[in-house]
């Protein structure tokens, strides 16, 4: 990042940090529950940024986020509730998300599929299956994950309960975006994961398997969308219901773009998005302007088009040179 | 005798439909410069792609350092010290020099890349064969013979003990092309091979040690440039004896057509392409725009027929003056265009012949009315263009995809000459075609100008631009270097206008 | 039949054996008899004057929905918007509907039809102007807008246009006026042959005129298609439009014809059978009809398999489904009909999210 983007970027922290303290002190419960929700919601956006920008890093687009979030949440509730074990759903939704990225993988890479439509098969079928399979009568009998404390840390104002007073799987993702970003950035996997991914050929050349390399990531990057299932049965909601992912599958792509597809990027990005939705709940609870919810529940999805829009306009946020393009040996 | 460092040895590959390789056999010895020259289509590619461990001899094989070997793919070639420039460079645009170098090949410290070492390897290398070089530059913004030594740094970073080259100084001026060839001698004297695959004669007589000829597929000749010229090469490469210079008549100019005046064009990243440029084309004449690619060639054509807007100043077509003008019109006003990328401009794959055959001019009458095609009249059309213009082809409803280089860029000629035109713009319009097909094209554009019509003629091929124009206009870094005669002109004049040096002084 | 037509229909429709054959698999998981089930599901779909009426109802809004992406496809575009284009298609025309009252039918229908028209291709105008202007890939911005138009059309159906008659407290509308109702002749649903009609019209527009040169010119080469003086975004923007048009009138065709209002939470899910459909018509106009019919018929006979094999009528989605895979991954197909790779036949759209 340029100097003069930097000391922007410092002084817009300050600025926020500022309008932050001033709404604690005027109604603590209130800011606390809002930006508690933001943190909440951003997890599972930026676990699916992640997904899709290692993916697009590859070269591959994967718009089938929304359907990985679903059937791995599906994946992931019906284990914890026939094993009694949370964990075991963990590890059931992130194997369904593993299973899902390689299917992808396998017809967009493998199969030569296009990239959109193998995407939205993924969508389609999620939605079939988890409405063929879903038995209402199922519930989660140990409940959903809770909050750890972060000893001490935990007992600072505000602060303390936002960041450091949340349940497990918000943990893992916060590091999650520490390890991606080093592996993407430093480690000889990201490196050719990003050549690939802007001049496939050129890899190629220099004995780079890209199409093997290609099924991986998609693979791996499933991964990240079906832990995002996970932690949205088991610890943000608690439940099953029919086609809960809601579309912010979706919107994990346009977090993704906004994010300049890095993770520290995209959870600023999950942040802000985040932050409209607890917004919305909580005016919803309070009642506080007498605006009717649908309008309240359009918000997400208008900025998204606002901000797919724009990254059109603001050229510096390209696309990797080869994305959605089928890599043709020779 | 030297060693062997690389060849082939009754290499054969078949490709569907096509013998492309025939029993080929050559070698390269350490410490010399071998030459392969054939027209577009004669088999160098597939060869060097077998020799790079791209492909797999069908029959035949393989020789590195003496032995008999089975490439399973580029990664076994270059861990055996093949190294492979590019003509189109393989390289990663947004990353940096040192980046692209190591790729594949990293350095590693503690699980991750270490570039640090990858940088102090990069500068030792660089500074060894004398190829300076930034290694934190970012490609992208690298001019081309600076990206060029890259990729060969990238081959000696890996010990390369042979550099296959492929059609390297298509991109350079002549003086960078001697630089290189220079520098292509220096290596050898290390103990490298270069394999040097050309279709430029001249340079081939200027730096081989030994010369193969390869003909649909076929080894024709294996030569040295003392025994040989420049026509004996042409023959050989071609089976028959080659008109090497196009017999045209003297020129006479009448009113002017196009007039440029101070135009200054952007390119895609909104920098200043073409700055302020002015000349005018007149009736009758072939003027020529000399240049090596990437100096604001594209920019210029594309501003002329409409597919770019101008920054500033103005065009004029005729009587009319245009600031800004869409494809249509610039075309109502009798202006042809043969695009440089006949792929991606000129034609539309999937479609038919008859349906490109009208890919500009679908809208006007005959071949529609109110709003619906007259696929009969459509039909006739494509029947006549493909007659008149020796386009091979079964039939006028396949797809233009199947037709090869030469016959897709003759329909496209076909197409722009079937109306009256008085402006023709052509860009690279031999680029990649059998030596046939250029002949004829050659042949048309010089009856255009005998008929009157005005001629734009951009190419990077400064052999085709001194054969063809009556006067040749030079672009460098889009500034119009000077405009001069073509009897005034010769290689090195213009080969140092298009270098930036104008006279005494140089661009800085 | 000419063998290049039976070459055409060979990879659907094994595509649709093969989704039925494992549709049987999934059936025997939930121990009922796939004998039965799909029996059910034929005779539900087409065993009676009744069946046929449904499984023609049922097409209707399929086939604008094909038509909606294949459309979009030839342009080289991706319209997964046909939900919220047929929603707001769908409210509009109610809303023109029971709106207006004391005008015939003669105008009256027209009028409202046009309406739930022009609302859809306003909706997929949106996304095809802004792919225009800024690049902004429709795939994500249709989804956006499938979402906004749901959450719209809601409110619509629960506040301005709520039918507040007698005790009714769903989201819906007042039914329409009778002058607004698509007529039925004899068996045929008036709605089915104005389907069908459009679908030939599509086709008629994209084979012989030059404004369907210049869709498809746009979609198998932009490029191109610039060179050949095409106003490539306008092009874009108008295709998305007529596409987002063909949706809205399948959405009209709903309200006016069989449910005679809108109702919140009706016709979810004829976005995405669209895509199923325009990919088993290969994104030709007259071939989504007869995907159309298919699936209509399945739909049409899902309660009848219910009530008579006790499997839910999910199934069908889940069939569907896997005919999508099969028809967009038509190697795995081939490879068991042992049929030789045709590479012309691969539907491909794939671009980045900017300006390509």
């Amino acid at each position: 990042m340029k100097l003069h983007q930097k000391r922007l970027l410092y002084a817009g922290l300050i600025v926020l940090l500022v309008v932050i303290w001033i709404f604690y002190a005027a109604n603590g419960p209130q800011t606390t529950a809002v930006l508690a929700g933001t943190v909440r919601a951003a997890t599972l956006l930026a676990l699916g940024a992640m997904c899709g920008m290692i993916g697009e890093r590859s070269g591959v687009v994967n718009i089938g986020i929304e359907g990985q979030f679903l059937l791995s949440a599906f994946a992931a509730f019906t284990v914890a509730s026939m094993t009694s074990s949370l964990f075991l759903g963990t590890i059931a939704g992130i194997g369904m998300g593993l299973l899902m990225g390689w299917m992808l993988a396998a017809m967009a890479v493998g199969l030569k599929v296009d990239q959109i439509i193998a995407g939205t098969v993924l969508n389609i079928a999620a939605l079939g299956l988890t409405s063929f399979f879903y038995d209402r009568s199922r519930s989660l009998g140990v409940g959903k994950y809770t909050n750890i404390d972060l000893g001490p840390l935990a007992d600072i104002p505000l602060v303390g309960t936002v960041l450091f007073s949340r349940p497990p799987l918000t943990y893992l993702t916060m590091a999650l975006l520490i390890v991606v970003h080093v592996a993407l950035f430093r480690s000889v996997w990201g490196m050719r994961t990003r050549a690939i991914g802007e001049h496939p050929g050129a890899a190629d050349t220099v004995g780079i398997d890209v199409l093997r390399l290609r099924y991986f990531n998609v693979t791996i990057a499933g991964g990240l969308a079906g832990l995002g299932g996970a932690y949205l049965a088991l610890e943000a909601v608690g439940t099953f219901s029919r086609a809960m992912s809601g579309g912010r599958g979706f919107l994990a792509l346009a977090v993704m773009i906004f994010g300049r597809r890095t993770p520290f990027g995209a959870y600023a990005a999950a942040l802000f998005f985040g932050f409209t939705t607890a917004l919305q709940n909580q005016f919803q609870l309070n009642n506080t302007f007498d605006i009717p919810p649908q309008f309240v529940g359009m918000l997400p999805f208008i900025v998204t088009i606002l901000v797919v829009a724009l990254s059109g306009l603001i050229g510096s946020m390209r696309d990797p040179a080869a994305l959605g393009q089928t890599y043709e040996k020779g | 005798m030297s060693e062997i460092l690389l060849g082939a040895h009754d290499v054969s590959k078949r490709f569907p439909g096509v013998l492309a390789n025939n029993q080929v056999s050559l070698q390269l010895e350490r410490g010399r410069i071998l030459a392969l020259l054939g027209e577009n289509g004669a088999g160098k590619s597939t060869l060097v792609n077998i020799l790079f461990g791209m492909y797999r001899p069908d029959e035949g094989h393989v020789i590195i350092k003496g032995e008999r070997v089975d490439l399973r793919g580029p990664d076994d070639a270059i861990s055996r010290g093949i190294g492979m420039v590019h003509q189109h460079f393989q390289l990663v645009p947004p990353m940096r020099v040192v980046e692209n170098i190591v790729l594949g090949a990293e350095p590693v410290l503690r699980g991750l890349v270490d570039l640090g070492e990858a940088r102090r390897r990069v500068i030792e290398l660089s500074r060894r064969y004398g190829l300076e070089i930034d290694p934190d530059a970012v490609v992208e913004d690298l001019p081309v013979g600076m990206q060029q030594r890259v990729e060969i740094l990238k081959a000696l970073y890996r010990n390369a003990d042979v550099l296959i080259m492929d059609e390297p100084t298509g991109v350079l001026t002549p003086q960078e092309a001697d630089h290189l060839l220079g520098v292509l001698r220096e290596l050898t004297q290390t103990g490298l091979g270069v394999v040097f695959i050309t279709h430029k004669l001249r340079e081939v007589l200027a730096v081989a040690d030994d010369i193969v000829v390869l003909r649909n597929g076929e080894v024709v000749g294996q030569t040295t440039p003392a025994e040989t010229s420049e026509n004996g090469l042409a023959e050989m490469m071609v089976g028959r004896s080659v008109m090497l210079r196009v017999d045209k008549s003297v020129a006479e100019p009448g009113d002017v057509v196009l007039e440029l005046e101070k135009l200054s064009v952007e390119d895609d990243r909104g920098q200043i392409a073409l700055n302020e440029v002015s000349f005018e084309v007149r009736e009758g004449e072939i003027l020529g725009v000399a240049g090596v690619e990437g100096n604001g060639q594209r920019e210029l054509v594309e501003a002329i027929t409409g597919l770019r807007g101008l920054s500033s100043g103005l065009m004029k077509i005729g009587s009319d003056e245009f600031t800004s003008g869409s494809t249509r019109q610039i075309a109502e006003k009798g202006v042809a265009h043969i695009p440089e990328d006949r792929e991606k401009h000129g034609l539309i794959g999937v479609y038919s012949l008859e349906e490109n055959s009208v890919l500009n001019r679908y809208h006007r009458k005959p071949f529609s009315l109110r709003g619906f095609l007259r696929r009969d009249v459509i039909k006739r059309h494509a029947e006549g263009v493909v007659d008149e213009f020796d386009v091979r082809t079964p039939s006028t409803s396949v797809p233009a995809s199947s037709l090869s280089g030469g016959n897709k860029q003759k329909l496209i000629v076909g197409r722009e000459f079937s109306d009256d035109i008085d402006l023709l713009v052509a860009a690279q319009p031999t680029r990649g075609i059998d030596i046939g097909a250029i002949e004829f094209i050659h042949r048309r554009i010089l009856d255009q100008r005998d008929k009157g019509t005005a001629v734009l003629l951009v190419s990077a091929e400064l052999d085709e631009i001194l054969g063809l124009s009556d006067r040749i206009a030079v672009l460098y870094d889009g500034e119009l270097m000077d405009v001069l005669d073509a009897e005034d002109s010769n290689r090195e004049k213009i080969g140092l206008l298009m270098a930036g040096i104008t006279d005494s002084k140089s661009s800085a | 039949m000419s063998r290049s037509v039976l070459r055409t229909i060979s990879i659907p429709l094994a595509a649709v054996v093969f989704g039925l054959v494992i549709g049987a698999i999934l059936i025997l998981t939930q121990n009922a008899s796939p004998g039965t089930a799909y029996k059910a599901l034929l005779v539900g779909g087409a065993g009676d004057s009744d069946a046929v009426l449904r499984t023609l109802q049922k097409a209707t809004p399929l086939i604008f929905g094909g038509l909606a992406v294949a459309f979009a496809f030839k342009a080289g575009m991706f319209n997964i918007g046909g939900q919220g284009q047929l929603l707001v298609g769908a409210v509009f025309a109610a809303g023109v509907g029971f709106g207006i009252d004391g005008l015939p039918l003669v105008i009256h229908l027209p009028v409202a039809l046009l309406a739930g028209g022009i609302a859809g291709a306003v909706w997929g105008g949106i996304a095809g102007t802004l792919k225009a202007t800024t690049g902004a890939h429709e795939v994500i911005v249709t989804i956006m807008l499938n979402f906004v138009a749901g959450n719209l059309t809601d409110w619509l159906a629960a506040n301005p246009w709520k039918d507040n008659s007698g005790s009714n407290i769903v989201a819906r509308t007042p039914l329409v006026e009778d002058s607004a109702v698509i007529p039925t002749f004899g068996a045929v649903p008036v709605g089915f042959l104005l389907a069908v009609i459009t679908a030939i019209t599509c086709w008629m527009i994209l084979e012989r005129t030059t404004f369907g040169f210049e869709v498809k010119s746009v979609g198998n080469n932009r490029h191109a298609a610039d060179y050949a003086g095409i106003r490539v975004g306008r092009i874009m923007a108008l295709t998305m439009a007529v596409a987002g048009l063909l949706a809205g009138l399948g959405g009209a065709v709903e309200s006016l014809g069989v449910d005679g209002r809108f109702e919140a939470g009706v016709n979810v899910g004829l976005g995405f059978e669209g895509i199923t459909i325009a990919l088993l018509a290969r994104a030709n106009p007259l071939g989504v009809v007869p995907a159309a019919l298919l699936v209509g018929l399945m739909e049409a006979g899902a309660a009848r398999m219910q009530f008579k094999a006790g499997v839910a009528p999910e199934l069908i989605d889940v069939i569907q489904a896997l005919i999508l895979f099969f028809v967009a991954a038509p190697i795995i197909l081939r490879w068991v009909l042992r049929m030789r790779h045709d590479a012309s036949e691969q539907l491909q759209l794939g671009a980045g999210w900017g300006r390509s």
